[in-house]
């Protein structure tokens, strides 16, 4: 396999003319047909699409208009809106949707000169954490193709870890970002609720999802993520705070700064071997001039079952709209209305979104409503205070990302539970609707471990500057699957 | 508590889901997994708790109420699976 290029490397090349965006958008789609078949990162590639904006961004470059993302190819999770190309969100009930509109991201990143070469794979509706509920078939490991990438951005994170593009889009409702970014050994950034814009992204949980990027590094991470943020009308939870300069903060020291290992995240669930290379990680921080602090959060063990269901909750509502009528799948044959819904949507959502339908509206039907639904946003809560309480103590939470490195494709698909508990380590970062990374740690017997690094509210510019300082340091984020 | 497989078929009318009969059994155990493990919820000592909504302290934005969209309706309705004249079509629900 040919060495990857970052984004910055990529963005220096075009800028010193050493290479043009339709190079190395070629590059990108060769890489794409020589293993994609292998991988099936991809749900649609889109070449003349490609091509056509590398050319408008040569030319762009050419003018003296473009800017440090211009002509860089990317690849847009399939979850997010584009117009005139088919959105599926890995689902048969959307399998000939096209998109009227763009979503913001995609409109943002467009408009920034960004080269996008398709639509990758995912969990249906992005439920899931293996990849394994796509309509269009399981993404595979690049570092072990009988491995999940994870879910539910595997198909971005499988693609960037292989090279096929150096950034993708993500989505991260339970940890959908940072979790198969860890199991595929790359970096994966989710900011805070209502920093990107949710419009034109298929709504899963609204409460929970935001957008994020998986890309090669903490910096090329910053550099899109700088782009994306920021206030949209369109979406009504939006932040309007200001978006400071990513960049202007990534180099900045961290000696005296304090870091927060919750000690429940050490208990049982975790590989000790998992935990050996979080350690190490955690002594790079140390040598930095960093203080390490020992914090608890005593109601970790809640925050699956909170989110489990608030999360179906959420989604049940929100997939009600597919009807039959006004896009989607539609039965045939049918002849009446009550039929035509629930035969719909029978055929076109798969086993996965059907149970998390299901358990939405069980939590949410008359009599248990309160002791479920209610008792979960109560909880929501307490894990809210729990964080917010560590971060009176210190400036920013360390931890794994995962209990394991990548599980195989095919070994928790049969029980929905321990499926779940693999999100133990990310949910709560999305209950409280904080800003969280993943960057690659070590490797645990020929696999990525990830090291999750959670901050405040709005810290988007600490936290990019605590990865970036250990990539700095470590070389694990160049680590590539198929090169030892 | 453990589901029934009268539970299972009222969540699914309420879901507008059918859930065929050699399905009951998978949806019985696996829905009950599910139950059981959101169950330990009730543990928790939430007394005093008010229930959070949305990780944001925000209010809902307001806009004036002037027309901002134009009428896009054919575009839309491109994606529909049948329509008729600029309208919607479903099966007959009045005789």
């Amino acid at each position: 396999m040919t060495q990857r290029l970052t984004i910055a490397e990529q963005s220096r090349l075009l800028g010193a003319g050493e290479a043009s965006s339709r190079e190395l958008t070629q590059a990108s789609l060769e890489r794409i047909a020589q293993h994609d078949e292998a991988l099936n990162a991809f749900i649609e590639v889109t070449p003349e699409h490609a091509l056509a904006a590398a050319d408008a961004a040569d030319q762009q470059r050419k003018a003296g208009n473009g800017g440090v993302l211009t002509g860089i190819p990317m690849a847009h999770k399939d979850i997010f809106c584009t117009q005139g190309i088919r959105t599926t969100c890995a689902s048969r009930m959307l399998e000939n949707f096209v998109s009227p509109y763009d979503a913001t991201v995609v409109e943002r990143l467009a408009l920034a000169g960004m080269v996008s070469v398709g639509k990758t794979n995912m969990d249906e509706f992005a439920m899931g954490s293996s990849n394994e509920t796509s309509y269009f078939g399981p993404v595979k490991n690049p570092w072990d193709h009988a491995k999940s990438p994870g879910g539910s951005s595997g198909g971005s994170a499988a693609a960037v870890a292989a090279g096929l593009v150096a950034m993708a889009t993500g989505t991260d409702t339970g940890g959908s970002v940072r979790q198969p970014a860890a199991l595929c050994g790359i970096t994966g950034f989710k900011p805070t609720y209502g920093r990107v814009s949710r419009y034109g992204i298929i709504a899963f949980a609204s409460s929970l999802d935001q957008a994020g990027v998986l890309g090669l590094t903490a910096e090329d991470v910053a550099l899109v993520t700088q782009v994306m943020a920021g206030f949209d009308e369109r979406d009504s939870t939006s932040s309007p705070a200001e978006v400071p300069d990513y960049l202007a903060t990534l180099e900045a020291s961290v000696s005296g700064k304090t870091i927060g290992v919750p000690k429940e995240y050490f208990d049982a669930g975790l590989d000790p071997a998992y935990a050996d290379v979080v350690n190490t990680a955690l002594d790079v921080y140390r040598q930095m001039g960093a203080e390490i602090r020992e914090v608890s959060l005593p109601n970790l063990s809640l925050a699956v079952p909170a989110y489990y269901v608030v999360c179906p909750a959420e989604a049940s509502s929100n997939l009600s709209r597919f009807d039959g009528v006004r896009f989607g799948h539609r039965a045939e044959g049918i002849t009446d209305l009550e039929s035509l819904y629930t035969r719909s949507r029978t055929e076109g959502f798969g086993d996965e979104v059907k149970r998390r339908i299901m358990t939405g509206t069980y939590v949410l039907s008359a009599g248990y409503y309160d002791a479920y639904y209610l008792q979960a946003q109560k909880v929501r809560q307490l894990i809210s205070d729990d964080l917010q309480r560590c971060f009176e103590q210190v400036d920013i939470l360390a931890g794994p990302t995962t209990p394991t490195t990548a599980f195989g494709i095919g070994e928790k698909v049969d029980d929905p539970v321990q499926m779940y508990l693999n999100d133990i380590y990310t949910v709560s970062v999305n209950l409280a609707g904080l800003p969280g990374i993943s960057v690659p740690c070590g490797m645990v017997d020929g696999l990525p471990a990830g090291l999750q690094l959670v901050g405040p509210h709005f810290s988007e510019a600490s936290v990019l500057n605590f990865a970036h300082l250990y990539q700095k340091e470590t070389d694990w984020h160049q680590r590539q699957p198929g090169q030892n | 508590m453990t589901l029934s497989r009268q539970d299972i078929e009222y969540i699914a009318h309420l879901a507008r889901l059918e859930v065929s009969e050699s399905d009951v059994p998978a949806y019985v155990d696996k829905l009950g997994r599910i139950i059981e493990f959101i169950d330990e919820l009730g543990q928790a000592d939430t007394a005093d708790m008010v229930p959070m909504a949305h990780p944001l302290d925000m209010s809902q934005r307001l806009r004036a109420d002037e027309v901002t969209e134009s009428d896009e309706r054919d575009r839309y309705q491109a994606n529909a699976p049948e329509t008729e004249n600029g309208v919607y079509v479903v099966p007959r629900v009045v005789e």
